[in-house]
């Protein structure tokens, strides 16, 4: 079993397991704040399987978009929990 | 070799996202849930990311890597505490088995103000460090 097969057949699926399990989440959380750490999860996850692809194709260039997805999550986050005060409703 | 130090590190990331999934699953509690997303997640991503740096042996991708995993440690912490005051404040209640509260009556929800709780008990603090000296 080489490397690109460990990562295609056990990592890959991994990741896209814990997608599902937070997506659940994210569909039943009771509050709007539950709503917004799993999509900050789910974009953390999703920087998880870029960085997976670029060992699979041998693409390092593919991390630029991991670095933007940081950014942007960090960026939701804050405008949300913003929102989310100035409204003072959980 | 550095397939088989690749592989290892992108198992235990896989499997640390993983945990982290099935803690936000099922936590009881909006402030557990913080908790796993913090943690368990940051280290997983930070190992697959090292994992990538390392299977692609460049100083440019280990730069871009490095680079990403220090914006992550930044800005997960201040998120998490961003999230966990604004759901204090907001009034999402703690699960019924938690055994700490640290704010407990130091916010006022009414008029907004978060103090040290300390404001109403001067004297009997004082009186309080006197006998405990």
């Amino acid at each position: 079993m080489t490397l690109l097969d460990f990562i295609y057949y056990f990592v890959l699926p991994v990741l896209s397991i814990s997608i599902i399990l937070i997506f659940i989440r994210f569909l039943m959380g009771p509050k709007m704040v539950d709503r917004v750490i799993a999509l900050d999860l789910l974009v953390t996850t999703g920087i998880g399987f870029i960085s997976a692809y670029s060992i699979l194709y041998n693409q390092p260039t593919l991390l630029d978009v991991a670095m933007i997805l940081a950014l942007i999550a960090f960026l939701g986050t804050v405008a949300f929990t913003y929102y989310i005060q100035k409204k003072n409703k959980p | 070799m550095t397939d088989l130090i690749v592989g290892v590190l992108a198992f235990f990331g896989a499997l640390f996202v993983f945990f982290a999934a099935v803690g936000m699953l099922r936590m009881r509690d909006t402030y557990l849930r913080i908790s796993v997303t913090t943690k368990a997640a940051t280290l997983g991503i930070g190992l697959l990311l090292v994992a990538s740096a390392l299977h692609s042996y460049e100083l440019a991708t280990t730069a871009k890597v490095f680079a990403i995993i220090l914006f992550l440690f930044l800005t997960a912490p201040v998120s998490a505490h961003l999230v966990g005051r604004t759901s204090y404040f907001s009034g999402v209640k703690l699960w019924k088995n938690s055994v700490m509260d640290d704010m407990k009556g130091k916010y006022n929800p009414e008029t907004e103000v978060l103090g040290s709780g300390l404001e109403n008990e001067s004297e009997s603090s004082d009186a309080k460090k006197d006998y405990e000296d």
